[in-house]
């Protein structure tokens, strides 16, 4: 990538996104750059690919769950099934950066798949399908899980309408913190983001 | 029956079996009358049992005509045979006069009520003919006239055997097994009544007794045995010449709180012997103790332990047992079951019944707790796994001799206590008064509410959950009323803390910290401490403590805030270096300064510090971590903290410092680093709870003069004057006035005091105020009146007669500060009188007999200015019948400032001529001679007062002299203390006018001591020194007149 190029994409990006320095979204652009590179995938006008992106979940920042990591990837993501350098440095500022707010609207955005602006009953359960270890029959674990459910409609679903909106997503977080990653982890963990960024912003070639 | 009619029924020969009649004695007589009414009540009672047909028929001569029976017999003249027949078409009685053959109860009934008056006889010949009548009943392997009676046998039989029949079989066992036991029961309680003991009424005591015998603290003795195992065939075990004496049997008996007692038992009653002599087992016969009238009698009065557990177990035990019995054929046969149980683990081989009794536990259980099923494996699994590690524990020594009341429910809460006994023992010094309280297990079959099953079932997810279900799991525990003392008791009792306390072992953050939001939670609950504790839980927060995480820190310092209100809790933080890392939590500064991980969860530094503190404050009240975080470099830490506005920060700090002013360390620490004045400042604060932190720290820390100092020069002392008047809050106002207490042992504070009208406020608290409050204020009071203006002023705004009034209380502290303060007053002249009138010197003087050192010495020396400043003082003590004899008596005290204070006194008494002679009456002479020699400079200036007021009477001069208090007098004068001194030369004075006492002074040096003496500033000492020293000088000059004339 020549050089001017370079600087151009990040004088665009930063002025989008703030909480990067210049030199941190260079950094990040050369990651990109690197994965899209790396992997022997179709390239599509440098664009990440899910596969591509879910590996990067994994390897760099933990995560486990497949279909969380994919609902990720469409947060991450605007509409077009695969993620631009732009979107890519926008979704790791929330990532790395995010202030309570930015992070509490992206988990909402991660659980809530269909775009309907809620999070369904229907969705809860296809994300705590796997929360239970396997009890001695499907039927058991199902219930279990149907009973955490239930639980967490009982505690959000303030109207009683059987799918939970932003602004109780929110006021329920904020009375308890830990509810933010309620349906499943869809952000790093602390100490793998300071890893993160210090492998990235001091090796940008990694 | 069969163990009672072969124990208890007195047979004519005592012979087992054969042909014996029974005597007809009252004991008899009633065992038959329960026999009788047993069996009639039988065909209503048992109707299904009355039917059963006997092995063998009971067969015995009769008295009853044919004629007699009716309907339902076919009678002719001389047999009569039942209509009622068995399988075989045999009649279920049949009489040939006159034999009568019986194989039902219904016809034992039936026979009973033809019977009419004569069924006594009737009873008396069927038992007599039938002398084992049960195994005629049950068939021969239920022989219950063997040594072992024990029904376990019989279960084992019956419940191998799969027949229909065995079921009414066993109901039949157990029936006359109730009714043996009632038997038994009635016949001791008959036998109790006897004076004279014969030997099946010892016989049984010690069987009792050794049922409710063996290790641990629930039984009534350790052992009990009897000295020889040879029974002769009166029953007697004593040698034959000793039977000549009445004596029955010897028995070693091992109570737990005394040596082993070898007791002889006879018919007079039950005696201790002289023991048995070492080497060859031989006793030695003679009486050494006062004789009971029975084994039980005796040893209640031998052993308290007995006394107690007997009372508590035994006597209870019996009556319930008797109670059942007789409630017993009313209810249904299921609870016979649990008789059976309960009688066997009685007997001697319970083990071979541990079995049935688990699957019997189980099974009540398991009734009890339909409503869930998982609820129900579950708890099955626990009685029995508890059952087991308890089994393990115990090993195979004969445990729990007595029998629990009734099986499953009271046995269930008796394993938790045994098992929560275990725990804690391998500290036995934990005894402190927030120590472990008593584990009240939720009973098994007491109304769980709903939240029981819900948290069960969260518990669950916990355990098998992922990260993400965990924490919804933990969040909807939150959303119970943790606070509530059920939902507390069903997370553990579901085994929830178990999990919560693994899950902080992990390396999930939201699952730490939703798990350690809980905890900090239901640890307010003091057995739930506890249960953290055994569990290790606390190692584990101690290593939180280090994380990166400051929410993390701040929820683990918050649990152990909680937890570590008990000694061994502190103990284990302290052992796993809790106590450096909480004070490494105050440092602020240090703690900003570490890479700060961008969390979601994070909390200010202030907050990390304030929640050490709270730990800190916590792990405080023992002293080794008082030590320890001195040691971390806690106080200029908590001293930084202190600097803070912020209540919440200020309280535990405060609270630490208060906690850990107790130590000296700590008191010279908290005035270097300048913590006094932060204290002052804090008075002024408007949160009450941290008002009494930092008086309490003042109260402590102002034992030293130059904190006083301070807390006046920080202007400390008015807040504490305006504190004084808010008297709501008393805890507050206990620490308020231990610290103006304190800080009045200053002069300069005393008189910032009066300026801000404190000691008016000082004595307007002597009434109705807590003693603790008390204490502080006559303390407080007691130091004040040392001047003269505030005597007049506790006298004006009338505090003496409150004082006086307090002199009757008992708290020993109080006692010490009134008398000091009612002393203070006596100097008045004026207070003296009212003092006087209110009757306050006799109350002083009964104080003399206090068990309490300090006490008699506060009393002593109060007494000193009553007896100076009261009219008539002589006449005064002598009023006080044999006060003086215990003046005198209190000189035997081992105690210095008792003697010193007793000195005090009896100078002031002797200065009336007519006491002084009744107190040399008394011994006083000698038992001043006596202190004479020590070191202790108080006691050597009061002493020497005393013996030279003592010389003014008789010839106690020459007395003194005679018990060689003379030369340890002159010796005094070498201390350094000019007190000593003067008190030292004014008694060698009046002693040198004794010309022996003149030779033992000059013998020990006095003269050139007495001569630097006479150089000294002090006039009295001087003229005292000069006296003594011119009557020796006297004598020497008339001797040697004499000797060369």
């Amino acid at each position: 990538m020549d050089q001017k190029a370079l600087r151009k994409l990040v004088e665009s990006i930063s002025k989008t996104v703030k909480s990067f320095k210049k030199s941190e979204v260079e950094c990040l652009i050369r990651l990109f750059h690197s994965l899209v590179e790396r992997d022997d995938v179709r390239l599509h006008n440098n664009v990440l690919d899910r596969n591509t992106f879910r590996a990067t979940l994994h390897n760099l920042f933990g995560m486990t769950d497949d279909m969380l990591m994919k609902r990720v990837f469409f947060a991450f993501d605007k509409n077009d099934n695969c993620m631009n350098v732009k979107e890519w440095i926008k979704g790791l500022s929330v990532f790395l950066r995010g202030t309570f707010e930015e992070k509490l609207k992206f988990c909402f955005k991660v659980y809530y798949l269909n775009s309907d602006g809620y999070i369904s009953r229907e969705e809860i359960f296809d994300m705590l399908k796997n929360s239970l270890h396997q009890q001695s029959s499907e039927k058991e674990t199902d219930g279990g899980i149907e009973e955490l459910v239930e639980k967490m409609l009982k505690k959000m679903d303030y109207d009683n309408d059987g799918k939970i909106s932003f602004a109780v997503f929110e006021k329920a977080v904020k009375e308890e913190t830990l509810l933010l990653e309620v349906f499943g982890q869809c952000l790093p963990e602390a100490k793998i983001c300071l890893d993160f960024e210090a492998l990235a912003f001091t090796h940008p070639d990694f | 029956m069969g163990v009672a009619l072969t124990k208890s029924a007195q047979w004519t020969t005592a012979a087992g079996f054969g042909t014996g009649t029974l005597e007809i004695t009252p004991l008899n007589e009633g065992i038959l009358k329960e026999i009788i009414m047993f069996v009639e009540s039988f065909i209503y009672k048992h109707p299904q049992e009355a039917k059963y047909v006997f092995v063998e028929p009971l067969e015995w001569k009769t008295n009853l005509d044919p004629s007699a029976f009716e309907s339902g017999y076919v009678v002719s003249a001389t047999t009569v045979k039942s209509e009622e027949v068995d399988k075989n078409g045999q009649p279920l009685l049949f009489l040939s006069v006159p034999q009568i053959k019986i194989r039902s109860f219904g016809q034992l009934s039936c026979l009973l009520f033809i019977a009419k008056d004569t069924k006594l006889k009737e009873a008396q010949a069927c038992i007599e003919a039938n002398r084992n009548p049960v195994a005629k009943i049950l068939g021969m392997d239920y022989n219950t006239m063997k040594e072992d009676p024990s029904i376990l046998n019989i279960l084992d039989k019956i419940t191998k055997e799969d027949d229909p029949e065995s079921e009414v079989k066993m109901k039949m066992a157990m029936l006359l097994e109730e009714l043996d036991l009632h038997l038994l029961n009635y016949s001791l309680k008959h036998a109790s009544l006897e004076i004279h003991l014969n030997p099946v009424t010892i016989k049984k005591d010690i069987e009792l007794l050794k049922h409710f015998s063996g290790q641990g603290e629930q039984t009534v003795l350790e052992s009990i045995e009897y000295t020889s195992d040879y029974e002769f065939s009166n029953g007697c075990r004593a040698p034959p010449w000793r039977q000549l004496h009445g004596e029955i049997c010897y028995v070693l008996v091992k109570p737990h709180d005394v040596e082993t007692l070898c007791i002889t038992c006879c018919a007079e009653g039950v005696f201790l012997n002289g023991g048995k002599t070492d080497d060859e087992g031989e006793i030695n016969y003679e009486r050494k103790g006062a004789i009971y009238k029975d084994l039980v009698t005796f040893l209640k009065h031998k052993s308290a332990k007995f006394s107690e557990n007997m009372s508590k177990q035994v006597s209870t035990r019996l009556t319930e047992e008797q109670q059942k019995v007789k409630d017993q054929p009313k209810k249904a046969p299921k609870k016979k079951e649990a008789d059976a149980l309960h009688k066997s683990i009685t007997s001697s081989n319970k083990s071979k019944l541990e079995n049935n009794q688990i699957n019997f536990g189980k099974n009540q259980m398991t009734k009890r707790l339909e409503p869930s099923v998982n609820w129900k494996t579950d708890v099955d699994f626990k009685v029995i796994s508890v059952r087991d590690t308890q089994e393990k524990k115990h090993g195979g020594r004969p445990e729990k001799s007595t029998p629990p009341v009734s099986p499953g429910r009271a046995q269930l809460v008796h394993k938790n206590a045994d098992k929560t006994e275990e725990i804690p023992s391998e500290s036995s010094s934990e005894s402190e008064e927030d120590e472990e309280p008593p584990d009240h297990r939720q009973e098994a079959n007491a109304d769980l509410p709903s939240e029981y099953w819900q948290i069960q079932k969260l518990v669950k997810y916990l355990k098998g959950g992922n990260q993400t279900a965990t924490v919804i799991a933990l969040c909807s525990m939150r959303d119970f009323n943790l606070a509530q003392e059920t939902c507390q008791l069903a997370i553990r009792d579901v085994g929830g803390l178990e999990v919560l306390i693994n899950l902080l072992d992990t390396d999930e953050v939201k699952c730490k910290i939703g798990s350690l939001k809980i905890l900090k939670e239901i640890s307010y609950n003091p057995q739930i401490r506890r249960n953290i504790v055994d569990l290790g839980g606390l190692p584990v927060m101690v290593n939180i403590l280090d994380s990166p995480h400051k929410i993390l820190k701040c929820l683990a310092a918050e649990t152990i805030a909680n937890v570590a209100k008990f000694r061994r809790a502190r103990r284990v933080v302290r052992h796993h270096g809790g106590i450096t890392k909480l004070v490494a939590l105050l440092d602020c500064a240090q703690n900003s300064t570490e890479p700060a991980q961008a969390s979601l969860y994070d909390e200010r530094d202030v907050e990390v510090a304030r929640c050490g503190a709270l730990a800190l404050w916590s792990c405080s009240k023992s002293y080794a971590n008082k030590e320890a975080i001195r040691k971390a470099g806690g106080i200029p830490l908590l001293a930084q903290l202190l600097k803070t506005s912020h209540e919440n920060m200020l309280i535990p700090v405060v609270g630490t410092l208060q906690e850990c002013a107790s130590e000296e360390s700590y008191r010279a620490a908290i005035k270097a680093e300048r913590i006094i004045e932060n204290l002052v400042k804090n008075l002024n604060s408007e949160n009450e709870q941290l008002q009494e932190h930092c008086a309490m720290a003042i109260y402590q820390c102002a034992e030293d003069e130059e904190t006083r100092d301070l807390v006046r020069l920080h202007g400390g002392l008015k807040p504490l004057a305006s504190l004084l008047n808010k008297t709501d809050n008393k805890e507050r106002l206990a620490a308020v006035t231990g610290a103006i207490w304190k800080c009045s042992i200053s002069k300069e504070n005393v008189t910032k005091f009066r300026e801000y009208r404190a000691i008016e406020t000082l004595v307007g608290l002597l009434t109705d105020q807590p003693e603790e409050v008390l204490v502080n204020v006559v303390g407080a009071l007691g130091e004040c009146c040392q001047e003269y203006e505030n005597r007049v002023l506790v006298r004006k705004c009338g505090g003496i007669q409150p004082l006086v009034n307090l002199l009757v209380g008992i708290n020993q502290a109080l006692l010490v500060n009134v008398t000091k303060a009612v002393g203070a007053c006596a100097v008045e002249p004026e207070s003296m009188v009212i003092i006087d009138r209110l009757d306050g010197v006799r109350l002083l003087w009964s104080l003399l007999k206090n068990p309490h050192p300090d006490v008699k010495a506060s009393a002593a020396w109060a007494l000193c200015p009553c007896i100076q400043n009261a009219k008539d003082a002589g006449e005064m003590v002598r009023s006080f019948v044999g006060g003086l004899e215990l003046v005198v008596n209190l000189l035997k005290s081992d105690n210095k400032e008792v003697l010193a204070s007793v000195c005090a006194v009896i100078t002031n008494i002797a200065k009336d001529q007519e006491n002084l002679a009744v107190i040399t009456d008394h011994g006083v002479v000698p038992l001043l001679s006596k202190l004479a020699n020590t070191n202790n400079d108080k006691l050597r200036q009061h002493l020497a007062e005393a013996i030279s007021r003592c010389c003014m009477w008789g010839r106690n001069k020459v007395a003194f002299g005679e018990h060689k208090a003379v030369a340890p007098l002159v010796r005094y004068l070498k201390s350094n203390d000019t007190n000593v001194h003067r008190a030292t030369a004014q008694a060698l004075y009046q002693l040198s006018e004794d010309a022996n006492n003149c030779i033992t002074m000059h013998e020990n040096g006095a003269v050139k001591l007495l001569l630097d003496m006479v150089g000294s500033p002090d006039q009295d000492l001087q003229e005292a020194a000069a006296g003594c020293i011119s009557n020796i000088r006297r004598l020497a000059l008339a001797t040697e007149k004499a000797r060369y004339p």
